[in-house]
């Protein structure tokens, strides 16, 4: 026994959605947008990506000196002398070239080392944190064991055994491989927490029930709601890889020269410290800022990704 | 027009059975020595009949919502068989389980949990029509947008995301979503308990009326019994991990046969204030012991206000057997008693 | 007449977002005497509980009390002194949340947290509240309750969390309690002994109560009075037996209709509210509830909100139509099939033609 037809036809449709129209990622977007201290640290990282894109231009075409070349004329100038807006070093090479070049290095190790840590946590974490039971304990054993090497000394060990020669990018080889053998184990940690409430979610049983494969349930229900914290702790690793690359080279075990690093520059300038001061202060500044303004992006990402500022 | 005058003639007690639940058991291990596990699921038979809706009730923790998962294949029993239309689904792998699950789905309880956040409604809603390869592209798109009209949304929403629509209508989705593949069963487990009462009343006769419409078989899972009675045809009360009691949705009402069928009936208010002032609930002693460690014989004795103990309650465990009107099992030594 | 306790009037609660100005309780005046058990019902977001926590002045963030008076024992509670209100909430006032463990300290013993709730307020000396945690927790029916003063809340079942709760709010002998959705999270059978309890205890020691909950039936079993709001507003009182039987605007008789009986055995379609209760920032013009009344007229939608007339002896309503006035096919017509029968052809047809491939 059916319903009448005309019961049905033209039934009431819910039309109504409340207005709100935007998606979750352009969401976090305004969120991130209104928070200045991010906005000013993301302004000075693209300025810096900017300064190491171009600098080696500048020093082609001859706008700012050349930071290898030593000027015996003007060695330790103050600021504003003979035309070295920083000043210059021991050696008189100017500071400010120096500094523009000396970003690269720690530009890419920052950005580089993340991009090695990421696959390794993300597979090691999606995998223990999936399939549970044995798996996850072998593979999170396995990590406890890395989280128990001091970070500095294994980094120096590694570097200080394994060293290449060549251009500076070639010399950051070893420096990567260490800095990211140390910083895995923290975001496969948190992938895994993160899959393990996931895992418990209904949306994954709905789609478990929808049939979906495991590989799906990773591709598509799992990674994209465990991105934002993956996205912030990889963000919030940039400056502990540029600060560990400018200790690195502070020891000087770092990039050889002539490539000047920040790290090597506040070394470099130690020597003389109290003859003339700029020479650490600039590269210090250099260094400080930089991991501030990783650290305000990163604080950023977490207020606008965190799900529980979610209204 | 009423459903109540088709209700009995849709489901004869001969109908074939189409989910035939054997000795299902599930335990979870809590870890530790002594193998102590959480007894979640602990012996259910059960049958759920072609077209009709049985209702299961019962408290938090008496291990419902687990045998939900039993069935629609989520979990795996520790032991026992869940027969689905003449196939055991505890032993199919692969492609089998494939073809099974397209026929069964689920509706889940919280509507706010149960969509992904990160996925649109319309791939939402095509997710399992990919993952069964309903038809080509082009007509997964214009099912999706039908499947809104249905269920009464609209069918331009498909790139909304879940955050933008209220509680009522994000339930709508996940009835949307199993209805997506064609199913001939479906298990409700408390779907319409996280909801505002007059949105709970359009998803129950959306539940209806799909159900006419579609011929479908309901296991509608729920603690609250006025919707259970008001949505069965049939209720099984489980009470610690089993089921105490079957039977038809007015006799289980008229004559319970269980002391807690009775009780768990007794306790309900009625919203009618006068008869409220005459209704005497049964308040039962305590509260639901741990599923880890359960009480001896008859699992209800600790509560039960008939139990004889120390005597045959405490030591014997009561099987199902009929008592009371044609249809009805009960497991209690004392059946109808109260 | 009893000797009115709690006396509100004309009370408006805003709060102050980004978004608008969110008027979440809109004018809303009511009494309790001493005594009696009031029920307030509403669904989510009608404003229910922000009176309440109006009347505690517990509000939270952008919330504030914008205007009107909340008369208790004479004193506007609205201009009391913080130490005032301190007083006034522990003293004459206590309120029970839906989720004990909430409101409990987990870290605290349940006999402390007893104990500290009386001591606060200098109504009792220290020695004297410990002696009096006991007796508090057998009134609530707490069973073996000398060695579970001891106890952490995380051993409390949550039954006995709520009577724990319900213990510290009866702790200082507030004449008012005001109970916000109390067995909600409870199981049905433990549900039906706190409610046994409740009402044992408002017989016992005559605390008047004001029982907030979207459940119409635990309003039948427990109240003497009942009012229904909706988006912020009173639209309809009167006595409990009034409402039920003859329930006169169409929210509150699509309330109790939307709810199936476990006493009924017939399978009769439920009236559901069409739509979603209104953006409190934005409400529609006329009539709050017209763009989900089945008995709409032209009036609704145009002419200013219709007031709080009396309707029978006792019991108001805020409408033009009122249900005495709707016909029999208008009701009969709020119950019908909302499915899309075009949708559902075309669904069967389409599974009939794609259907095969995957199915075999």
């Amino acid at each position: 026994m059916a319903l009448p037809v005309a019961a049905v036809e033209g039934a009431p449709i819910d039309w109504e959605v409340p207005e709100q129209q935007v998606g979750l990622w352009s969401d976090a977007w305004q969120r991130f947008r209104r928070n200045r201290l991010a906005v000013l640290g993301l302004g000075i990282v693209i300025f810096l990506v900017g300064v190491a894109l171009i600098s080696p231009l500048l020093v082609h075409f001859g706008i700012i000196h050349d930071p290898i070349k030593q000027q015996v004329e003007s060695i330790e100038t103050p600021p504003g002398v003979n035309g070295h807006l920083f000043g210059t070093d021991i050696l008189g090479r100017d500071t400010l070239s120096r500094l523009m070049l000396g970003s690269q290095v720690s530009l890419t190790v920052g950005l580089l080392v993340q991009g090695i840590i990421f696959p390794i946590g993300l597979a090691i974490g999606l995998t223990a944190g999936y399939f549970g039971g044995r798996i996850d304990n072998l593979l999170m054993r396995f990590t406890d064991i890395w989280y128990a090497f001091p970070d500095l000394l294994f980094v120096l060990v590694v570097v200080s055994v394994w060293s290449v020669n060549g251009p500076w990018f070639v010399q950051l080889i070893p420096i990567f491989g260490a800095i990211a053998l140390v910083n895995w184990v923290g975001l496969a940690r948190l992938v895994r927490g993160q899959v393990l409430s996931i895992k418990e979610k209904e949306y994954i049983e709905a789609a478990r029930a929808s049939g979906s494969s495991p590989l799906k349930l990773i591709l598509k229900h799992m990674l994209p709601n465990s991105l934002g914290p993956i996205i912030v702790t990889l963000t919030f690793g940039i400056p502990n890889a540029i600060f560990l690359e400018a200790v690195l080279s502070f020891l000087g075990v770092g990039i050889r020269p002539p490539q000047p690093t920040w790290g090597q520059m506040v070394a470099d300038g130690t020597e003389a410290i109290y003859a003339n001061p700029t020479s650490v202060v600039f590269p210090a500044f250099a260094i400080g800022f930089t991991l501030l303004a990783f650290s305000f992006i990163g604080d950023g990402l977490r207020d606008a990704l965190d799900p529980r500022m979610r209204r | 027009m009423q459903a109540a005058e088709r209700a009995p003639a849709r489901v004869a007690a001969t109908d074939p059975v189409l989910v035939h639940i054997k000795g299902a058991y599930k335990h979870f291990p809590i870890g530790g020595f002594g193998g102590l596990a959480v007894r979640a699921v602990d012996g259910v038979d059960l049958e759920i009949r072609r077209g009709e809706t049985l209702g299961l009730v019962g408290e938090s923790g008496c291990g419902k919502s687990t045998l939900a998962r039993l069935i629609t294949a989520l979990m795996p029993v520790t032991a026992g068989s869940i027969m689905f239309d003449g196939q055991d689904i505890t032993r199919l792998r692969g492609g089998g389980m494939r073809r099974v699950r397209r026929k069964m789905q689920m509706i889940f309880q919280d509507p706010f949990a149960s969509l992904d956040p990160r996925m649109t409604v319309g791939d939402i809603l095509q997710e399992p029509l990919d993952n069964f390869h309903v038809g080509s592209v082009r007509e997964r798109r214009q099912r999706v947008q039908e499947l809104l009209r249905l269920v009464g949304l609209n069918p331009n929403f498909t790139n909304r995301y879940p955050h933008e629509f209220s509680g009522g209508q994000r339930q709508r989705i996940g009835i949307a979503r199993a209805l997506a593949v064609n199913p001939s069963f479906i298990v409700c487990d408390e779907a319409v308990s996280a909801l505002d009462v007059s949105i709970a009343a359009q998803i129950i006769n959306l539940l209806q009326d799909l159900q006419r419409e579609f011929q479908l078989t309901y296991l509608f899972i729920a603690h609250d019994l006025a919707v259970v009675r008001h949505l069965s045809d049939r209720i099984a009360v489980m009470y610690l991990g089993k089921v105490v009691e079957t039977a038809d949705r007015n006799d289980i009402y008229d004559h319970p046969q269980h002391p807690y069928t009775k009780a768990l009936l007794s306790s309900i208010p009625v919203p009618d204030p006068v008869v409220e002032r005459d209704r005497a609930p049964i308040t039962l002693k305590g509260e639901i012991p741990s599923p880890v460690n359960p009480p001896s014989g008859c699992r209800f004795h600790p509560r039960c206000p008939i139990a004889r103990v120390p005597g045959v309650c405490s030591e014997v465990e009561p099987p199902l057997e009929p008592h009371g009107a044609q249809d009805q099992v009960a497991a209690c030594h004392f059946a109808g008693q109260a | 007449m009893a000797q009115t306790l709690l006396e509100v009037e004309d009370l408006h609660t805003q709060f102050f977002t980004s978004r608008g100005v969110v008027r979440a309780v809109d004018g809303v005046s009511f009494h309790v005497d001493a005594g009696e058990t009031l029920g307030v019902v509403g669904e989510s977001g009608c404003g229910k509980t922000m009176t309440a926590l109006s009347i505690l002045r517990l509000l939270p963030d952008p919330g504030k009390i914008v205007s009107g008076r909340i008369m208790f024992r004479g004193n506007d509670v609205t201009k009391m002194t913080d130490e005032e209100i301190r007083d006034f909430r522990g003293n004459d006032v206590a309120m029970i949340f839906q989720d004990p463990m909430t409101s409990l300290n987990p870290v605290t013993k349940i006999g402390k947290q007893i104990e500290e709730a009386m001591t606060a307020h200098n109504r009792f000396t220290e020695t004297l509240a410990r002696g009096r945690v006991i007796e508090l927790l057998k009134r609530v029916r707490v069973p073996a309750a000398e060695s579970r003063v001891k106890d952490y809340p995380h051993q409390f079942s949550g039954g006995m969390r709520q009577r724990a709760m319900i213990a510290m709010g009866l702790s200082n002998e507030p004449s008012l309690l005001i109970a916000d959705e109390p067995t909600t999270a409870l199981d049905v059978t433990v549900q039906a002994q706190i409610i046994q309890l409740m009402k044992q205890l408002n017989r016992e020691l005559g605390t008047a109560m004001m029982l907030i909950t979207h459940n119409m039936a635990l309003v039948a079993s427990l109240c003497q009075r009942v009012v229904v709001m909706y988006a912020g507003r009173i639209v309809e009182e009167g006595p409990v037996d009034q409402i039920f039987k003859s329930p006169q605007h169409p929210y509150t008789w699509s309330l109790l209709r939307s709810v199936p009986r476990v006493d009924e055995s017939r399978k009769d379609r439920l009236v559901s509210i069409k739509g979603l209760p209104p953006d409190l920032s934005h409400p529609p013009p006329g009539c709050k509830f017209h763009p989900r009344c089945p008995f709409v007229v032209d009036r609704c939608k145009v002419d200013p909100e219709p007031s709080l007339d009396e309707v029978a002896l006792g019991q108001v309503a805020r409408c033009w139509v009122l249900m005495r006035n709707v016909k029999q096919e208008d009701v009969e017509e709020a119950k019908k099939s909302a499915l899309s029968k075009e949708a559902a052809e075309k669904l069967k047809a389409s599974t009939a033609e794609v259907g095969g491939d995957a199915g075999g």
